[in-house]
């Protein structure tokens, strides 16, 4: 039994403290977190406050200080996951091309005649041209305007594919483009959703892309999801445009080149305008909440150059003349231009209360969502059942531990206390793992730990089975030990990979609580076999180094 | 003095009820089977769609009133539960909580938003002070991509396995094993659909586990059958398994009942969230446990195990050559 190299009792004794070093933080939580959050504050160069100051010299700088991460289940949060429409994007992208076609068609016009546009619906544009002999020529042209796409996967192929249907182009986009205006889409609304929940002040959130079109959006310490979806549901896009006139009814015949909203806080009432904005969203630079000269919320907005060059010129030609403020296709308000507005500045007024007007300055800052978000799923937890489950999750840990140790030591005795105390370092390399991996513990996680807590003796029992069986053939307690580790090793490696099998299958298909879960029990698999397989060797073999007993009960 | 669950050695004859155990199971299987096609199962908003919402009042609040409330919305089908919880004294848990439930509405992949704003804007109205909890609510599009990826995960599972145990033993333990999964999982689902506890991700989550755990237990038996196969060449199998399951009585019994004890800390004390969660676990381990000695066993002798031992006893015995494996 003796043959345990040095080194390895040293580097076992260096795992097991290391693993005591890193789950130390987890004891003192609070205050580890408190610290974390002012370092962040300060690497980030805000100036501290005197709490902040005091947390940061509650936890010295050379500690480690990675602490468990508390899943929303834990802390209280809320999880939203959105799907964007990506293929919103595709008619703007079609819309877009069309100035180009029929500039590029009019160039070649002696051949295709006259050029007009049939409709943009489904995907697809059409264009009719008069001269059905000059098909050849305007798809050639058409085909000219095309850009290849430039993707790992799309190598050759070009943006838009053009058909001939009668006299009729028919422009779609390609399915390379389509892929990568997917990308672009859902890059772009990340960066956006990032941004709100920036702007909001909410702490440590996780926004991730999930799949081709999901957003998963995880915020802690926020009391509803309605909080977060108020903020994240809206489009925000922005625009001025020139209104025509006022219709009684949304279903109005606007005119060409025209379009009907409806208004946000007259019921009843919709606004003919030009489908054209005046200025877009795009323009802005700033937005801020503030208060009208009648000292009602409202929102004040800075244009870049070129729209404030735009906005100054339509007010200076349309004095006397309203012009609409639209949101996400609803009329905000349509005041009546009094005076020129140079200087790219101006104020949106409306019925809002200064938390609306707060939002709306949010929204407008972090600019406009490509494309419209629908929530597929929606879980908040209050942070008053948060620090319950934490507390019931606790109390069943500690409980079951206890029964556990206790049942360890009756029925092996001094080996039941070798078994337990590898046991309280197998709970401490867990949460020492978890902390630097930085995996978050849900409350499935705690049922895992406490699932591992039961079947983390098992390797022991197996073993000390054996010796038991061992010594009862009358073998010499050196002896014996050491039979008993090696047969049962393979029962133990076979039982203990069916489980990370299953932990594995777990991980990688799981969402939310399965995952959670997961996690834990695959850790813990890890982990007990270490501990029940080579900490408790080690003690055995210093206990009977130094005991050097003649008889082992076990 | 030592506790002994078993005395030390034990000479049950366990391949004599062998047939009567495959006979009860074989009853609680088509029994299961029947329950399933006849209650089903209740599933939760996580495989159904719809939006659950724990709330909680300070004063104790009649049920009555929050259906009235609920009902006065007209937002479709919907059940209100109270929570009553034991442990809730002693882990400080919220008093007076109650569980709404809404029903999806048919055909709509996104979630309801204004629903459960509806109902939250009409419940704060009658209970000033109510406080909500948990506010779940998922969409039929992912909700019918959960039960997909859960079925998944179950076979996959199973099916790596039963790999698995191949490659190490031979495809006869490879049956054995699976056929006592197959058996846990059934009477798993046999038994949520008899009590009507509500079946959600977590319970899929608990279903691998036992997968993992009956597994674990399975292997630890076939292991040492492995063993005492090459150890006594000329023994009748029968008699070989009976040692075999005797022998590791004790550690089965040991280990089967220190994880019962977690887990019945966790069922007690754990909170609401994760009781159908700790049932389901409770329920395999103890499920698993048999499966292991009175199905995997007999089926692996109603097999047959191939006992060639024209090859050199260290060349593997019983096993393929991926049987032996030193650390």
């Amino acid at each position: 039994m003796a043959e345990i190299a040095t080194w390895k009792k040293i580097l076992i004794g260096l795992v097991c403290l290391g693993g005591i070093v890193l789950a130390a933080p987890n004891v003192f939580y609070a205050t580890v977190e408190k610290a974390n959050d002012a370092r962040t504050d300060a690497a980030n160069g805000a100036v501290l406050t005197p709490e902040e100051e005091q947390a940061l010299a509650g936890w010295p700088s050379w500690a480690p200080s990675q602490v468990v991460n508390l899943g929303l289940d834990l802390r209280g949060g809320a999880h939203l996951l959105v799907e964007v429409a990506v293929e919103d994007v595709y008619a703007d992208r079609l819309e877009g091309f069309w100035p180009e076609i029929r500039d590029g068609l009019r160039d070649v016009r002696d051949d295709v005649g006259t050029v007009r546009r049939v409709s943009l619906e489904n995907g697809e544009l059409r264009v009719r041209i008069g001269e059905e002999a000059g098909m050849p020529v305007a798809l050639e042209k058409v085909r000219s305007l095309t850009q290849p796409v430039i993707s790992l996967t799309g190598a050759g192929a070009r943006d838009f594919a053009v058909t001939v249907d009668g006299d009729q182009l028919v422009v779609t986009l390609s399915e390379a483009e389509k892929i990568a205006t997917d990308n672009r889409t859902m890059e772009q609304s990340l960066e956006i959703i990032r941004r709100r929940v920036d702007e909001s002040g909410t702490r440590e959130p996780t926004i991730q892309r999930q799949g081709e079109d999901r957003i998963l959006i995880q915020v802690p310490g926020i009391g509803s999801a309605e909080e977060l979806l108020a903020l994240l549901g809206t489009t925000a896009k922005l625009d001025f445009h020139h209104v025509v006139g006022r219709a009684a009814d949304g279903g109005a015949n606007p005119g060409t080149g025209n379009v009907v909203y409806p208004s946000v806080d007259e019921p009843g009432v919709f606004y003919i305008v030009e489908r054209r904005a005046v200025v877009s969203g795009e323009d802005l630079v700033d937005a801020q909440p503030a208060f009208d000269q009648n000292g009602r919320p409202a929102v004040s907005f800075r244009f870049n150059p070129s729209g404030g060059r735009a906005f100054g010129n339509y007010t200076a030609e349309n004095i006397g003349n309203p012009f609409a403020i639209v949101l996400d296709e609803e009329v905000i308000s349509a005041p009546v231009i009094q005076s020129h507005i140079p200087g790219g500045t101006g104020i949106i007024t409306g019925n809002f209360d200064v938390e609306e007007s707060t939002r709306l300055a949010i929204l407008l800052r972090a600019g406009a969502l490509p494309a419209e978000l629908s929530v597929l799923e929606q879980r908040t937890v209050g942070p008053e059942l948060g620090q319950d489950s934490i507390d019931a999750g606790r109390i069943a840990c500690m409980v079951a531990f206890a029964a556990v140790l206790i049942f360890m030591v009756l029925s092996y005795g001094l080996f039941g206390l070798f078994a337990n105390i590898a046991l309280i370092i197998n709970i401490t390399l867990i949460l020492a793992l978890l902390s630097v991996i930085g995996a978050t513990l849900t409350l499935p996680g705690i049922a895992g730990i406490v699932l591992t807590i039961g079947m983390a003796v098992d390797a022991n029992v197996l073993v000390f089975e054996r010796i038991r069986e061992e010594l009862r053939s009358a073998k010499r307690p050196g002896r014996a030990i050491e039979l008993g580790y090696e047969k049962a090793l393979s029962a133990i490696i076979d039982a203990n990979i069916t489980t990370l099998i299953a932990a594995v299958i777990l991980f990688s298909l799981g969402s939310g609580p399965v995952r959670g879960f997961s996690v834990t029990l695959g850790l813990g698999i890890i982990t007990s076999v270490f501990t029940a397989i080579y900490v408790t060797r080690v003690l055995i073999v210093l206990w009977l180094d130094t005991r050097k007993p003649k008889t082992v009960e076990i | 003095m030592r506790l002994r669950l078993v005395p030390e050695e034990t000479h049950f004859d366990f391949m004599k009820f062998g047939p009567i155990g495959v006979a009860i199971s074989g009853f609680f299987i088509v029994a299961s089977i029947v329950v399933f096609f006849m209650m089903g199962l209740n599933f939760g908003i996580d495989f159904r769609g719809g939006s659950m919402i724990t709330a909680a009042t300070e004063e104790p609040a009649d049920l009555s009133t929050y259906r009235s409330t609920l009902e006065a919305l007209d937002i479709g089908d919907f059940t209100v539960t109270e929570i009553s919880d034991p442990a809730g004294e002693l882990t400080g848990a919220v008093p007076n909580q109650v569980t709404m439930r809404i029903e999806q509405a048919d055909g709509d992949e996104t979630i309801q938003q204004d629903v459960i704003a509806q109902v939250k804007g009409a419940l704060t109205e009658t209970f000033p002070g109510i406080v909500y909890l948990q506010t779940d609510s998922v969409g039929a599009k992912v909700s019918g991509e959960l039960v997909q990826a859960g079925v998944l995960a179950v076979l996959l599972a199973i099916g790596a396995v039963l790999v698995y145990i191949w490659l190490r033993f031979e495809w006869q333990f490879s049956v054995g094993a699976v056929a006592a999964l197959v058996h846990d999982v059934i009477l798993t689902i046999g038994v949520f659909s008899l009590t009507q506890i509500e079946f959600n991700l977590s319970i899929i989550a608990a279903i691998l586990t036992i997968v993992g755990y009956s597994l674990n237990d399975t292997v630890v038996v076939f292991d040492r059958v492995r063993e005492n196969l090459r150890r006594f060449k000329q023994t009748p199998l029968a008699e070989v398994l009976n040692l075999s399951i005797n022998e590791t009585l004790s550690r089965t019994l040991m280990t089967s009942l220190t994880t019962l004890i977690a887990l019945v800390a966790l069922y007690v004390l754990g909170g609401e969230v994760i009781r159908g969660f700790s049932f389901a676990m409770i329920w395999g381990i103890v499920v698993g446990t048999y499966s292991s000695i009175f199905i995997a066993s007999p089926i692996l002798l109603k097999l047959d195990v191939k006992r060639d031992w024209s090859k050199p006893e260290d060349g593997g015995g019983a096993g393929t050559q991926f049987a032996n494996i030193d650390a």
